[in-house]
């Protein structure tokens, strides 16, 4: 097991008081696995993300009954220790590749600064290894680039570098925050394979953040789906594409087997007020939203077993009704 | 990078041209000069010849033609006082002020930047709020009030520091801090809200990501991306603090340019009140320039324009 | 349920209103400022009912009386007498109208120039602005306390000279911050309204953008009150600013500035007040910029 998280809560203070962003999620990764994470934006799965690497923002308060990578307790790490995992073991994808990168600095810099950070090397090995990553990275040339500024380059190109940074110490674990979305579908697809390539060759552990089911469909192992800070199912990605059990999930997929099932509402857009109505959720989270929503939806509900590794929560899914609509 | 050099010393040399002129022409404008050179018990008669003699009767754009032609052969005039060339005095005077400026700024980038940058790094934290509260003091702080309370204290009441003059480098502590105090403020408040708003970036937040140590994020991502206005305010300042040493000079008894100005416009010796205005303006423009141009070198997207 | 709404909506804006009443009263600095204008600006206005003594009114015999936490000092003179033996406190108090009258003159003459360069800079754009923005460094390269010196030494300084000359002086923050706030105005959705809507350039300038400057303009005309306050001191201070015998804290510690030998308290005294004032007017600038601006800080 690389990765385990047990029961993370991330509070986040806001002037109207505190607003619970992440409540009880848990999940884990193993060598090599790949472990997306899907939601709306807002759910929480960004800021999850960074929790993994101790980069909350001040306001952001997090705790967990557990938080392991490869056997260490990530919650007693000092910030010196934790500092030597991250960009080292445990590395990071970031989704904006325009604004990622220092703009003062060449990209050969930063990569190299990147390795020396965490080995004992010489500002020529440093080089060498950022020129054989960006070559990995499918940059040509890559000798030249390294004497490039980030504004010198396209978006594609950069986030190349920032892939190429993440990598520079071979991660056992990379943690992808939706690493495409602010490109051209065109490039997407490309950068996409690259990244599940690479994941290959170097052996690594990933968590990718998406809202892209498709992609999902093609690359996850495990999946879990958050919605409003919380996990609302949680499968091997086979199961989930098979049997969807909540009915977030099914709305998400559009694959809705049963014609007589009622669609979902729009999300209510209320800015402002988004925070009040989080922290004061009692029952189901996705209750105004819901096709199925009833009286009983208003308990506190908690994540419900369906098969093994395969969970939801939803009070239906004990009862089996969803399920026996989704065979129907 | 060439052509942006190119059309930015133009553009300086614009503006000191058009400064000088309003300069020159707000002194005409402003009074008679013959009259106040003549003195008050003159006759108009005194003043007649004055005018004639020093052509205060031609029109000012002409008059003004005609000194810059001067200036541009290097002659500044005659001091009507001192009875030598003004650019001779202007040059044995600048040295003092020009040094004592420079102490200045010095002192303010020693004091601001790195205070600036642990109040960025930590707001609301105790070093934050000391940091304010030097800065809101020192921006109320006149500062030729506050020379005289260097003075009481450390001349009068503890005789430590010579009051006036510029004998040994004691004499230059006082001075020094009164103009490094007047500058702080505005560089502090300046480096710490760069800090603030370096640190919120992507950038840094993948800087953090990737383990780099807090010492290079903070003083070489963070803070070299807000010591880019910083130079610009520096260059700035040092401008302000130049002109500013009117008050200083003439408190702390220093033969600079700044107390030259002073005797010279209170001896209505305009040539060499009109040389000095334009030097003060000229030093604003070169240093701003020179500022402009440094930013240009350390960032790399304005490098490639 | 439409009541419900309508009450909730309700409730929420007596909260924000509330709150925003919080904000002023919780904002330290803005309080402070606040509390030490009003001292001061009471003492300008009742100058004449509060002063115990004429402040022109020369008693030789009781120059130099010390101030009465001294020894020597008396509650005849709370403040001490000067080398002319005018009672220090009287002239303080009357001190306080000239420093205001100048703060206040030199802020609205600046304030106008400065709103008119920037508003057109900001809403015509282009070449207007590049012209206007050329004025406007031109302005920053000339040395101010240098130019001040010499247009009053010229002129003949009073009290309306030196107002008039900081005024023309004193304009440039004015302009750079109305022009970047007009120039986001500029492309607001109001003033694109009104365009199509067929309103002239001067009812758009007049009806749309200057209401909506008025926030930045009470901020700039505070710090730019204290920033001619300090100048017309420093002027005072070289004698080329309001002349004698008016009691101008800064020509006051100039005439103490011969005393610092044996009366420092002389130079302190008036320092104290201008000091204290100059940083009143500061904190209810910044105060203000913090208070109104949605961000809040920076």
């Amino acid at each position: 097991m690389l990765l385990n998280v047990e029961n993370l809560n991330i509070d986040i203070a806001t002037p109207n008081g505190s607003l619970a962003a992440v409540q009880d999620v848990s999940f884990r990764v193993s060598k090599g696995e790949t472990l997306c994470i899907v939601g709306e934006s807002g759910c929480g799965k960004s800021i999850t993300a960074l929790s993994l690497l101790g980069l909350l923002p001040k306001v952001a308060k997090r705790t967990a009954r557990q938080m392991t990578f490869d056997g260490l307790d990530m919650q007693s790490m000092s910030k010196a220790e934790l500092r030597a995992l991250r960009g080292d073991r445990l590395s990071m994808i970031f989704q904006e590749p325009m604004t990622a990168l220092n703009p003062l600095h060449t990209v050969g810099r930063q990569l190299s600064d990147v390795y020396r950070a965490h080995r004992k090397a010489s500002r020529r090995e440093a080089k060498e290894r950022a020129i054989y990553l960006l070559k990995q990275v499918g940059i040509s040339n890559a000798a030249q680039r390294l004497n490039q500024y980030p504004h010198e380059l396209s978006g594609g190109l950069r986030q190349r570098v920032v892939i190429a940074m993440a990598l520079m110490c071979e991660p056992e674990l990379i943690v992808a925050d939706e690493p495409t979305t602010a490109l051209d579908v065109t490039i997407q697809a490309e950068l996409l394979r690259l990244l599940i390539d690479l994941q290959k060759s170097f052996g690594m552990g990933m968590i990718l953040i998406t809202h892209d089911l498709g992609l999902v469909s093609r690359i996850a192992d495990r999946v879990i789906v958050m919605y409003a800070g919380q996990v609302v199912e949680a499968a091997p990605a086979a199961e989930l594409f098979t049997k969807p059990s909540h009915p977030y999930t099914r709305a998400l997929l559009g694959s809705v087997p049963d014609p007589s099932y009622p669609r979902m509402k729009p999300l209510p857009s209320i800015p402002g007020t988004v925070p009040s109505l989080v922290s004061r959720m009692e029952g189901c989270h996705f209750f105004d939203r819901c096709p199925l929503a009833c009286d009983a939806c208003r308990q506190p509900i908690q994540l419900a077993t369906i098969d093994k590794d395969h969970e939801a929560r939803c009070i239906r899914v004990g009862k089996g009704e969803i399920r026996r609509k989704v065979v129907a | 990078m060439l052509s942006y050099a190119v059309r930015r010393i133009a553009m300086a040399c614009l503006l000191t041209l058009f400064v000088s002129f309003i300069a020159y022409s707000l002194i005409f404008a402003a009074g008679d000069p013959a009259a106040a050179l003549a003195g008050n018990a003159s006759t108009a008669a005194d003043a007649d010849r004055l005018r004639q003699l020093y052509g205060f009767d031609r029109p000012i754009i002409v008059q003004y033609l005609h000194w810059l032609s001067g200036v541009l052969r290097g002659d500044l005039g005659t001091s009507l006082y001192f009875d030598q060339p003004v650019a001779t005095l202007l040059l044995e005077r600048f040295t003092t002020t020009a040094r004592l400026g420079f102490f200045g700024l010095v002192l303010a980038l020693v004091i601001a930047v790195p205070l600036g940058v642990v109040a960025g790094r930590w707001p609301n934290s105790m070093v934050d709020r000391l940091a304010l509260l030097l800065a809101v003091v020192g921006q109320a702080m006149p500062s030729f009030w506050f020379a005289l309370l260097l003075m009481i204290l450390f001349s009068v009441k503890l005789s430590i520091l010579p009051a006036s003059g510029t004998a040994s480098w004691q004499s230059f502590v006082m001075p020094t801090i009164v103009l490094g105090y007047f500058s702080m403020p505005a560089i502090m408040r300046l480096t710490r809200s760069g800090m603030i708003s370096a640190l919120e970036s992507d950038y840094i937040r993948t800087a953090r990501a990737m383990g780099l140590s807090e010492a290079r994020v903070l003083f070489d991502y963070a803070l070299r991306n807000a010591a880019l206005p910083i130079i610009s305010l520096s260059s700035a300042q040092f401008g302000f603090m130049l002109a500013g040493s009117v008050v200083v000079e003439s408190v702390f008894a220093i033969h600079g340019a700044g107390s030259l100005a002073w005797e010279s416009i209170s001896r209505a010796d305009l040539p060499t009140v009109q040389a000095l205005v334009l030097c003060f303006s000229l030093f604003y423009v070169f240093f701003t320039m020179v500022a402009d141009m440094l930013n240009a070198m350390l960032d790399p997207r304005m490098r490639s324009k | 349920m439409t009541e419900v709404v309508a009450t909730s909506v309700g409730s929420s804006q007596v909260t924000a209103n509330r709150s925003s009443l919080l904000r002023w009263l919780s904002h330290g600095g803005l309080m402070l400022g606040l509390l030490i204008l009003f001292i001061v600006v009471t003492m300008a206005i009742f100058a004449s009912l509060l002063a115990p003594y004429d402040p022109y009114l020369q008693s030789l015999p009781t120059r130099f009386t010390p101030p009465v936490w001294f020894p020597g000092g008396g509650w005849e003179h709370p403040l001490g007498t000067d080398h002319l033996g005018r009672d220090y406190l009287s002239r303080i108090m009357y001190g306080a109208q000239i420093s205001l009258a100048i703060g206040i003159g030199t802020a609205v003459v600046s304030g106008i120039i400065g709103t008119a360069i920037g508003v057109c800079a900001g809403y015509f754009g282009g070449k207007v602005d590049s012209i206007l923005m050329f004025i406007i460094t031109a302005r920053l390269a000339m040395p101010v306390v240098l130019v001040a010196l010499a247009v009053v030494a010229l002129v003949g300084s009073s009290l309306t000279v030196v107002m008039l000359t900081l005024g023309f002086l004193l304009w440039d923050r004015f302009a750079l911050v109305i022009r970047a706030t007009t120039i986001q105005l500029r492309s607001s959705e109001f003033v694109t309204a009104a365009e199509l809507q067929g309103a002239s350039v001067l009812q758009i300038i007049g009806h749309e953008i200057l209401p909506n400057l008025l926030n930045n303009l009470v901020v700039v005309a505070t710090l730019e009150m204290a920033q001619a306050m300090i100048l017309e001191a420093a002027l005072s201070f070289l004698g080329l600013g309001v002349p004698a015998p008016l009691p101008s804290w800064g020509l006051m510690i100039s005439e103490g500035k011969d005393s610092i030998l044996f009366e420092p308290w002389l130079i302190t005294i008036p320092g104290v007040f201008l000091f204290a004032l100059v940083l009143g007017t500061n904190l209810l600038g910044d105060g203000l910029r913090d208070v109104m601006s949605p961000n809040g800080r920076n």
